[in-house]
Parts: C-alpha cells; sequence; structure tokens
C-alpha cells in the first residue's frame, strides 16, 4: 500500500487512535496511523487504565456501559501484559450524604441493567479492610474493570493492520496530513485522535488540557481488592469552575501494586510534578486509606486529560473541515470509551453497525466552533 | 546476635549487614517477579535484590542496614506493612553536601575551614563512600554529619527531601554540593542473575558488610581498575581468586600504564605484588554463569568454565547524576557539566567527583576541595589553566604538582587527573562481543524481568518501558537503562521523582508544608 492509497489516517496512537484504526480496518477500511512518539504514549500511558461505568449523564452512561461491553468481549483475546482484571469498582461514601449518592448511583445502575450493590460500613469494611475504620459505606460495581492501556493500544494496533508511520504531524486538512518530515498523506478523512493536543491540529476546538498526578507504589498483594473511588471523585472529575480538586482513588495492579490518584487541574501546561498537589492528593487519599503512610512509593508522573465544557468527548465530523473527523475530548474516561468511540468512527465512515446514539457526541453540538475555527 | 530469616533462628556476627546474613546463611534475598532466586548485586542500595520485609515493615535494602538484636527477616511480603517511623522535620543548612565519598569528605573539610555552616549528608550508615567503605574516614571537625540520609525529591528551589531510619527530612540549603559518586556498570549474559554472581564492588561491600569470603573461590571479571583494587582486596582477606579476568587488551592496558600519574603507579605496584600468581587473563570475559561456575570466553580461545563460589563481575562505572538531572543541571554524554569552579549550570548547585568524569579517589578530592571553596566564595580570582585536552602536561604523563591548598594549583591537579580520567575512559570502552553475550531469553531488567527479545524490537528507552515494563521496577532503571545504553544504544530516561522509594507519608508532606 502506497501513502496514497489509504482511507482513512488516523493521527495519534493512543488507546483511542488505535482503537479506532481497529475499527475502521474491520469495517473493510484501509489505513494509516501516524504517531509522532510511542505507541500509546500519552495521555494513553499516564491514565489509570480504569474500566468503568460512569452515569453523570444518559449520553455518559451509553457510551461508557457500550465500551465496557466491548472491553469484556474483548478480554479473552488480550495479551497477559495488557493486565486485563475484573477487579470491580466501589464507590465510597464517607458520610450520609454521600450515601445517598451512593443510593441514587445503585437505583440508576439497576434501572439500565447494570448489577451494582450496596454496601454498608461493615461489609465496606469485610471488602476492603485497609479503609478508614467509621465509612458510611458504598456502592460495588462488580462488572468494571482495569487494564494496562499502553499494551492494550499496541495489540489493537496490531490487529488493526494499519500501516504505521512513525512521524510528528505538523498540519491536517483538505484530505491532507503534512508530517513535519514533509511527506504528505492524503486520503478522505482524517481522524484528529490526539487527545489534550488535538487542538494544536484543529483550532478551535474546545478542549482544555487537565492536568493529572498519579503515584505508584512497590508491589503489596492482596492489600487491596477493588478499584476504590470516593464518591466526592464526581464533585472533582465534573466541576468546571477551573479550581484545583483532588479526590481519593487507589486501583491494585495486576503486579501486585497500587495506583493512587487523582487530581485535577486546568491551565496547568509544566509535565513536571507539582508537589503542591501532589501533596495534597496523596493526603487526601491517606485520609481514606491511613495504610497508605507506610508504602513505598516508587514513581510519580503525570498527564493532561482533553476535558470538554460538557465532559462528553468530541466523535464524528468537524464541521470546519469535510476531510476531518475528531475521536478525542475524552478526558479522564479515554480508555473505557475507546472502543465506543471507535465503534462511532466506524459507523460515520463505513456504515459500520452501532447500538450507540450518534448526536450527543457530535463535534457540532458546540454552536459556533466550526465558525470559530474559521478565524484561526 | 540472634535473629530469625523466614522463622530459622540463626547467630549474625553485630555489625554484619542483614544482607551479608542472608546471603551467609545460602538465602536467596528475594524471589523474582517470575519466581528467579536472587542475592545481592550491586552491595550499595542501589539495585534493590536484597530487599526483604524487615520486623514487618517490606521493600528494606537489607545491604544498608546493620544487623539488630532479635530482628525478624522475611524474604516474604506480608499483608500488612507494620508502620514506618512518621517524624518530618526540616533543617537549615548554609553548605549542604550530598554523598561522602572522597569528594564530599573533601568538599566539607575545604568548606568547614570557612566557618560556614556545613552539612554532610550520605546513604549509608558510616562515611568513606564505596571505596573507604569500612575504613571509618573522619569528618572534618565541624561537619554536622547525617547518616543513613537519603535524598529522594528536589521540592522546590533550595530543598532538598531525604528519608532517614527516624522518617523524612527537609535539607534547606544557600549552596549545594553534589558528590554523589558512582555505581557498576553490569551487563547481562546468562546467569548474572543468579544469586553467586554480584557486582565486584558489590562483592567487596558485601564481604567487608559481613560476608564471610575466607577459602571462597572468586572469579573476578569484567573490567576496569576496579577489578584489580577488589581482587587484592578478597585475597588479603583469604578468598582464592580463581582468575582476575578483563576484557581489554594487553596492548591497551600497556599504552594506559605507560601515562599513569607516579601516585597510581605506586599502587599499582603494590597492587600487583598483592596478586602474584593469580592468573590474569586479558582479553577476557563471561558469556555464562552457572551455579557454581563461570565460563570465560578470552579471545581466539575455546572458552573454559571456571568453579567459583562468587562471580565478582563489573565493566567499569556510571556516575550517579540522577540528582543533579532533576535540579536541572546540564549534562554531556554522561557526566554534570562543571565549569572551573565545579559550578553546575544550576546557580548555587556544585559538582564534584565521579559525576563529572570517572577519575578515581585522587580527582575526586581535588574536586570536593574546589567545590567546597568555591561554595563558600573563597576561590577570588579566575582559575588559570590551560584548556582541556591542550595541555603539554596530560601528553608527557608527568606527575602534577603538589597539592599546595592553592586554588589554581589545585587546578592544575585536577586537569592532570582529568587526562587520566579521558584514558580511562578510552581504556574501558567495552569490545563489541560484550553487546552480544545476552541471549533472547536472558533478563535485562531484573526488577521486572524482561528478556533481551522482548526489549530488541522496541524503538527507544521509553517506549521499550511503556511495553515490556523494563525500568519500571524499584530501582527505577538504574541497573537495566545502562546496561539498555550498552545494548541497544538507547540513551538512559531522565529520572523522575522519587529518586529512591519514599515511604507515602514522606511523599505527602513533602513540599508546601505551611
Amino acid at each position: 500500500m502506497s501513502d496514497s492509497d489509504a482511507d482513512v489516517i488516523v493521527v495519534g496512537a493512543g488507546i483511542v487512535g488505535a482503537a479506532c484504526a481497529d475499527a475502521c480496518a474491520r469495517a473493510g477500511l484501509r489505513v494509516i496511523v501516524c504517531e509522532a512518539a510511542v505507541i500509546g504514549g500519552g495521555a494513553t500511558a499516564a491514565g489509570m487504565g480504569h474500566l468503568t461505568v460512569m452515569d453523570d449523564s444518559e449520553a455518559q452512561f451509553a457510551l461508557t456501559h457500550r465500551s465496557l461491553g466491548l472491553w469484556h468481549a474483548l478480554a479473552p483475546a488480550l495479551p497477559a501484559a495488557a493486565e486485563y482484571t475484573r477487579c470491580g469498582t466501589i464507590w465510597v461514601a464517607a458520610d450520609g450524604e454521600e450515601m445517598e449518592a451512593a443510593e441514587a448511583k445503585h437505583r440508576y445502575c439497576a434501572d439500565r441493567g447494570v448489577v451494582t450493590e450496596m454496601l454498608d460500613g461493615p461489609a465496606l469494611a469485610r471488602h476492603e479492610p485497609h479503609l478508614r475504620p467509621g465509612l458510611a459505606g458504598g456502592v460495588r460495581v462488580p462488572g468494571d474493570a482495569i487494564c494496562y492501556s499502553p499494551v492494550a493500544a499496541a495489540w489493537l494496533l496490531e490487529r488493526s493492520g494499519a500501516r504505521v508511520r512513525h512521524a510528528a504531524v505538523r498540519a491536517i486538512g483538505g484530505g491532507r496530513v503534512e508530517c513535519a518530515d514533509g511527506a504528505v498523506l492524503r486520503a478522505p478523512a482524517i481522524i484528529n485522535a490526539c487527545g489534550a493536543d488535538a487542538a494544536r491540529l484543529t483550532p478551535g476546538l474546545p478542549i482544555r488540557p487537565r492536568k493529572g498526578h498519579l503515584v505508584i507504589t512497590d508491589r503489596y498483594p492482596g492489600l487491596v481488592r477493588h478499584e476504590l473511588v470516593e464518591l466526592g471523585y464526581i464533585k472533582s472529575a465534573h466541576s468546571q469552575d477551573g479550581g484545583d480538586s483532588v479526590a481519593f482513588n487507589v486501583q491494585p495492579r495486576a503486579t501486585g501494586q497500587l495506583l493512587f490518584g487523582s487530581s485535577r487541574q486546568f491551565d496547568a501546561r509544566d509535565a513536571a510534578v507539582d508537589h503542591a498537589i501532589l501533596a495534597r492528593m496523596l493526603r487526601r487519599c491517606a485520609a481514606f486509606m491511613p495504610a497508605l503512610d507506610d508504602l513505598l512509593a516508587i514513581r510519580t508522573w503525570t498527564g493532561f486529560r482533553a476535558a470538554t465544557p460538557d465532559s462528553l468527548p468530541l466523535i464524528g465530523p468537524w464541521p470546519g473541515d469535510a476531510s476531518v473527523w475528531l475521536a478525542t475530548g475524552h478526558e479522564g474516561l479515554g480508555i473505557t470509551t475507546a472502543l465506543g468511540t471507535a465503534e462511532l468512527i466506524a459507523h460515520h465512515l463505513a456504515g459500520a453497525p452501532t447500538g450507540l446514539p450518534v448526536a450527543p457526541y457530535l463535534p457540532a453540538r458546540f454552536e459556533g466552533v466550526a465558525g470559530h475555527a474559521h478565524h484561526h | 546476635m540472634r535473629i530469625t530469616i523466614n522463622g530459622l533462628p540463626l547467630d549474625a556476627a553485630p555489625g554484619s549487614t542483614v544482607a551479608a546474613a542472608v546471603a551467609a546463611c545460602g538465602q536467596p534475598t528475594r524471589t523474582s517477579v517470575t519466581g528467579e532466586p536472587r542475592g545481592p548485586l550491586c552491595g550499595m542500595g542501589i539495585c534493590f535484590e536484597c530487599r526483604v520485609t524487615i520486623n514487618g515493615r517490606p521493600h528494606q535494602r537489607s545491604c544498608q542496614i546493620a544487623v539488630a538484636e532479635g530482628m525478624d527477616i522475611a524474604t516474604a511480603v506480608p499483608a500488612s506493612p507494620a508502620p514506618s517511623p512518621t517524624t518530618a522535620r526540616s533543617r537549615d543548612c548554609s553548605i549542604l553536601i550530598v554523598g561522602a565519598g572522597p569528594a564530599g569528605l573533601a568538599a566539607a573539610a575545604s568548606a568547614a575551614a570557612s566557618g560556614l555552616a556545613v552539612t554532610l549528608v550520605d546513604d549509608n550508615p558510616a562515611p568513606g563512600g564505596q571505596i573507604w567503605r569500612g575504613a571509618n574516614p573522619p569528618v572534618a571537625p565541624g561537619v554536622e554529619w547525617l547518616s543513613q540520609t537519603r535524598i529522594v525529591d528536589a521540592p522546590a528551589p533550595g530543598v532538598l527531601r531525604a528519608t532517614t531510619p527516624e522518617g523524612g527530612c527537609d535539607l534547606r540549603y544557600d549552596k549545594l554540593i553534589l558528590a554523589t559518586g558512582a555505581r557498576e556498570r553490569f551487563l547481562p549474559f546468562p546467569g548474572w542473575t543468579l544469586p553467586h554472581v554480584m557486582g565486584a564492588g558489590g562483592l567487596q561491600a558485601m564481604a567487608k558488610g559481613g560476608l564471610p569470603i575466607a577459602g571462597k573461590r572468586i572469579v573476578v571479571a569484567g573490567t576496569g581498575p576496579l577489578l584489580i583494587a577488589v581482587a587484592a582486596w578478597l585475597r588479603q582477606h583469604g578468598a582464592v581468586i580463581v582468575a582476575l579476568c578483563d576484557q581489554t587488551s594487553w596492548a591497551a592496558q600497556l599504552q594506559f600504564l605507560a601515562r599513569l600519574p607516579f601516585a597510581k603507579v605506586r599502587q599499582g605496584i603494590a597492587l600487583a605484588a598483592a596478586l602474584r600468581g593469580v592468573p590474569l587473563w586479558m582479553n577476557a570475559w563471561p558469556v555464562a554463569a552457572a551455579p557454581g561456575a563461570v565460563t570465560i570466553q578470552r579471545a581466539g580461545r575455546r572458552p573454559r568454565t571456571l568453579a567459583c563460589d562468587y562471580l565478582a563481575c563489573g565493566f567499569h562505572l556510571v556516575p550517579n547524576i540522577e540528582l543533579a538531572q532533576l535540579l536541572g543541571c546540564a549534562t554531556q554524554d554522561g557526566f554534570v557539566v562543571v565549569n572551573d569552579r565545579q559550578q553546575t549550570t544550576v546557580p548555587d548547585v556544585y559538582c564534584a567527583g565521579e559525576p563529572t568524569g570517572i577519575g578515581g579517589v585522587e580527582l575526586a578530592e581535588v574536586e570536593g576541595t574546589l567545590a567546597g571553596l568555591a561554595a563558600c566564595d573563597r576561590i577570588n580570582r579566575p582559575i588559570l589553566t590551560r584548556p582541556r585536552g591542550a595541555g603539554q602536561r596530560e601528553a608527557s604523563g608527568a606527575e602534577p604538582p603538589a597539592k599546595t591548598g592553592s586554588a589554581c594549583a589545585l587546578a592544575s591537579r585536577r586537569e592532570a587527573y582529568r587526562g587520566f580520567a579521558r584514558r580511562l575512559d578510552t581504556l574501558c570502552a567495552l569490545r563489541p562481543e560484550l553487546r552480544s553475550l545476552a541471549r533472547p531469553d536472558t533478563l535485562v531488567c531484573r526488577c521486572e524481568d524482561v528478556t533481551h527479545a522482548r526489549l530488541a524490537s522496541h524503538r527507544n528507552w521509553r517506549d521499550a518501558k511503556l511495553h515490556t515494563r523494563c525500568g519500571m521496577g524499584p530501582c527505577q532503571g538504574r541497573i537495566c537503562s545502562a546496561a539498555c545504553e550498552s545494548l541497544f544504544a538507547w540513551p538512559p530516561p531522565p529520572p523522575r521523582p522519587p529518586l529512591s522509594p519514599v515511604a507515602m507519608d514522606g511523599l505527602a508532606s513533602m513540599a508546601n508544608r505551611d
């Protein structure tokens, strides 16, 4: 295949780009993928790899629920190094108010056929004995899973059979992809799957980078059994007021290591570890899990989520250019929703079937974005 | 002294390290992630092969910890880790020196003479660094000495964060001198992860820590002057040196020896006397180890398998530049860039000794002395020396001028020894055969048990790390990134905080404390 005879060029080989390449190839399209650095080396590597059902909106629920089903179907084929583990999530309620939020989540999921289980304080302690005593309880979502997403991304890309060009991309549009090395690739469809960096290639996108910090420990097998997230996380994750926020989130990795998050900072452009917010984040975590203090941290890192104003991704045609399609803006849910996103993209480009609604994720929902783009 | 190892009561010699006590009873210190038994490799707290659970606290580096009465040592991780000390302190230092080897001790001595408050820290229990381990060299009077103080982060300008046996400690400084020394370079070959294979310096450190070596048969192999010093020391302490094998050629050695500074010639003669009768094989390198044996390849000959109790094996040294990098100091060719006052490119941060170039104890002391003087502004005039590499003295290999204490005289000595360092670098260049010792199934990353075959298809260090876990273990790639640089020409990764595993409460209280 020469550079000129691709049906679609995917720019960005994170989990979303790799999944799109895979879905397009399975729909019969010929695919080229451009990646400037490492496969799955951006937010895919920085994130936790939580595969989870979220219920902040019907559209978010639909996308996460469908995607999780696709992950479960994919799981038997994934390599062991993808560390797919169906550990389930417990949303931890600290007090009565958060218990009400847990109940609401439980009812919402039950109404839509997702199995969850309410836990009172003692039941929570039985599941996770290292949580602080006196917590109100929580809701357990046994179907949630975790994975190691760089390996999953590489595996999806490999399976797609797409041609991978290791080249930075300077510009896209008009059916052309201009690489930094001077090469020009042509295809009728170009998918911008560059995560928080997507607006560089498609100016005017309503995407703000939202920085996060993570810490991983040495191996402590069995200390934590579920992915644990405080219910206050939802307030942290979805506040759009721009303030920095932290929430307790821990994940038992397949290696026996524990991965701690999370922090959210708009307008932080520096990738260096911010010690003040890291300290805030760990103190928040220690408030839920006092045993954290005695664990050895071996590495910290940061990453940038691609946040949109309504916390929903941008999936579909870009009104500013008929050849440009978007698969970005997934904020903290890109690993979970990569497979649903890819299904939607294959639906748009090749008419592949999808059980998902199309409209909620269309970039055109943001009034004036394309017109705004023309001014750039 | 009574201790227990995995529940078995045992007598350990007071003063010995936990790692030596475990190794002395023939036990591995840990089981690797794929189930291999492992023992200590580096002997200096970098490789993490010696980590054990001590009194319920998992993942402790046992080569850095002395045995204590009643100590309960286990090679498995407990279900619930015991609490760690949580005292958080901070300390103000005018001049802070990191590393108490020759460079750090010399810097402390010259800076203390200025009357400023000088604090010297090291992660070892005693001063001396690796070369003077066990010799307990004196710390200059008036210098505050903090042992077992390991720098893990640089959370804010003018602050280093350390861990200590009592808990975390923030060290605030006006001037900082980095004297962080070097570690051994290890190259993977089949069998290099067996417990009887240690670093050359690693085995010496273990022996100084109490591992009995009298009567043990030891093969010393690899490259660099450290091998000779270690072989002589081991023999003086009763070991039988089966063979001393260096990958370099006689021709390269003779060329190097012909230009040795006089002080080094004297050392060389003493070492040669100590090694009389030991088979000395040049053009020789290890190709495989098996329990109780090592196979040595000599250029143009058939490989020979030698029975041994230990293989002490290292391929020269890698500078410890991670803290300098974390502070933002510029590096070139893997060494910290300094000016003629040992100043790095970061204001108020100086560097001396091996991180600026592997030159041995004399160069480290001279650089340390100069860094100490410079850090307290006692060098008022420009230091006049010939440009590097252009000096006739270096070309002649003549003896540097005697130590006079004046900055210019020190700088001349430094130039001469830097010439030695450059020739040493040339001498220790790895022969190409060493890059193909690893077989596809040979482990390269010992923390995560990643094989050569899994790495070989990747494009660079980060690609390999993200897709194989190479370098993701507690040593943070300190061992395998140097190996990958040799094997695949991948530049080593920049360090990330924490530089060394640290209890979470230390990380949480690290910076911006109210």
